[in-house]
């Protein structure tokens, strides 16, 4: 079985085992103390299948989005490059600053938000389906020209936002009552079943997951969490996962983009 | 059309053993997976993947559903002259891509 059955079945499991096996209590020392991407604790042939252009599946996505950034869309019949040139020079470091404060609701904005936005008002489209392969597509075109630049998402605006993004991730959730930081601050570095527990970083999104076997966006990871501890995950595009999102980007602040990372 | 990458040096020498990647987006759908209703998704994959160089087969491998979706493979080939190395792919629901590059004998 393929999906998102099979993880919720494999990552409950390894819960339960990991709750047995590990005492959650009491691993304040092991909080972390140095900050490693997901990309560290990864097999060298997944490392090396995320390194080179040539294998790393993400990059069909990349070519899908770029096809997309030059397509005439919607009733303005106009194109994302017709108003925004070159992404190379106008989409570098664009991902590194979202979620970004979005003047005109004073709320953050994540890139995919931000993205529908353009398609809605300069384009006069429909917003694209969030996951769908065309939002994918151009997210992680947009992304990848920011590959390499260190996460800066720090707009002081936004500060109520990040507190409460902040707020969430220590609180426990789900039947099986963890919080994220019991297992990305607290146990980060140990084992659930097979998988290496990692800290937790936003930097290689929308990236390629050989368990989906396709490109998932940060959203849909954090929401395969939730179900893995057994709580009903929040909608895409939820206030609470942009400001997970926001609160994800700022502890990674400075660690570098990885667009489109692959992850096991 | 479906998106490919495909790694060839652009110059090899004569009699050099050189690699060739190529990866192609397909789900590779196994025919045997249920879908959110229970009703089975019919089976959608690549079935044979062959390269050719100036039109004679070099390599070629039969894809079953137990192959993961986008299908990576990599191979290798001795040139002893300048020609075009294509690439098919065939699978089911009549799918057929065919894509070429060219490689320069030094
Ligand atoms: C008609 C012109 C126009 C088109 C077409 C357009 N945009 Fe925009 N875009 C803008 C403007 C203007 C802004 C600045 C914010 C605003 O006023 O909405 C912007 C802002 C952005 C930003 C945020 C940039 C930053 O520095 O934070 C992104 C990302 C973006 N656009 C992506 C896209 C994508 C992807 C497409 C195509 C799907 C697109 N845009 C189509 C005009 C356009
Ligand atoms: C029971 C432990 C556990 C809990 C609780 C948990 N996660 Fe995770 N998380 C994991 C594991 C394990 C992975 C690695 C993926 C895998 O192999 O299943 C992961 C992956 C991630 C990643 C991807 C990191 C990367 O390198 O791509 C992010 C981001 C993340 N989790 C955020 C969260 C957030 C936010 C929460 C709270 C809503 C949360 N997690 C709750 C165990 C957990």
């Amino acid at each position: 079985m393929r999906g998102p059955e099979r993880f919720l079945r494999r990552f409950g499991a390894g819960v339960a085992a990991a709750a047995l096996g590990l005492s959650f209590v009491g691993a304040d020392e092991a909080r972390r103390t140095e900050r490693r991407s997901g990309f560290d604790d990864m097999s060298r042939e997944t490392q090396a299948m995320q390194r080179d252009d040539t294998a790393n599946p993400g990059m069909l996505w990349v070519q899908e989005g770029e096809a997309l950034w030059n397509r005439k869309e919607g009733t303005a019949a106009r194109a994302c490059a017709e108003c925004h040139g070159d992404a190379a020079a106008s989409m570098r470091g664009v991902a590194a600053r979202h979620p970004a404060f979005d003047p005109a609701t004073e709320q953050p904005i994540g890139l995919e938000g931000r993205i529908n936005r353009c398609r809605q008002v300069h384009q006069g489209a429909d917003a694209f389906a969030w996951e769908s392969q065309d939002l994918l597509a151009v997210t992680v075109f947009v992304a990848h020209q920011s590959r390499g630049m260190p996460v800066a998402a720090e707009d002081p605006r936004l500060a109520p936002f990040r507190e409460n993004g902040r707020r969430l991730f220590g609180e426990r959730l789900g039947q099986l009552d963890l919080s994220c930081a019991q297992c990305h601050d607290d146990n980060a570095g140990k084992r659930l079943a097979g998988s290496v527990v990692p800290q937790g970083h936003p930097t290689g999104y929308p990236l390629y997951r050989l368990e989906w076997q396709g490109l998932g966006s940060l959203q849909r990871r954090l929401r395969n969490c939730m179900a893995g501890v057994r709580s009903e995950p929040h909608a895409y595009g939820s206030a609470a996962l942009v400001e997970l999102e926001l609160f994800l980007m700022s502890r990674a602040g400075g660690m570098a983009l990885e667009a489109p990372a692959v992850r096991p | 059309m479906a998106r490919v990458l495909i790694n060839v040096p652009r110059t090899v020498r004569r009699g050099e053993v050189f690699e060739i990647r190529a990866l192609i987006q397909h789900t590779m759908e196994t025919g045997y997976r249920p879908d959110a209703g229970g009703e089975v998704v019919p089976r959608d994959i690549i079935r044979r993947f062959a390269c050719a160089y100036n039109g004679e087969e070099v390599f070629a491998a039969e894809l079953s559903p137990a192959v993961a979706a986008n299908p990576f493979l990599v191979f290798t080939a001795v040139a002893a002259e300048s020609g075009t190395l294509s690439f098919t792919w065939t699978g089911d629901n009549g799918f057929s891509q065919t894509e070429t590059r060219p490689v320069a004998v030094e």
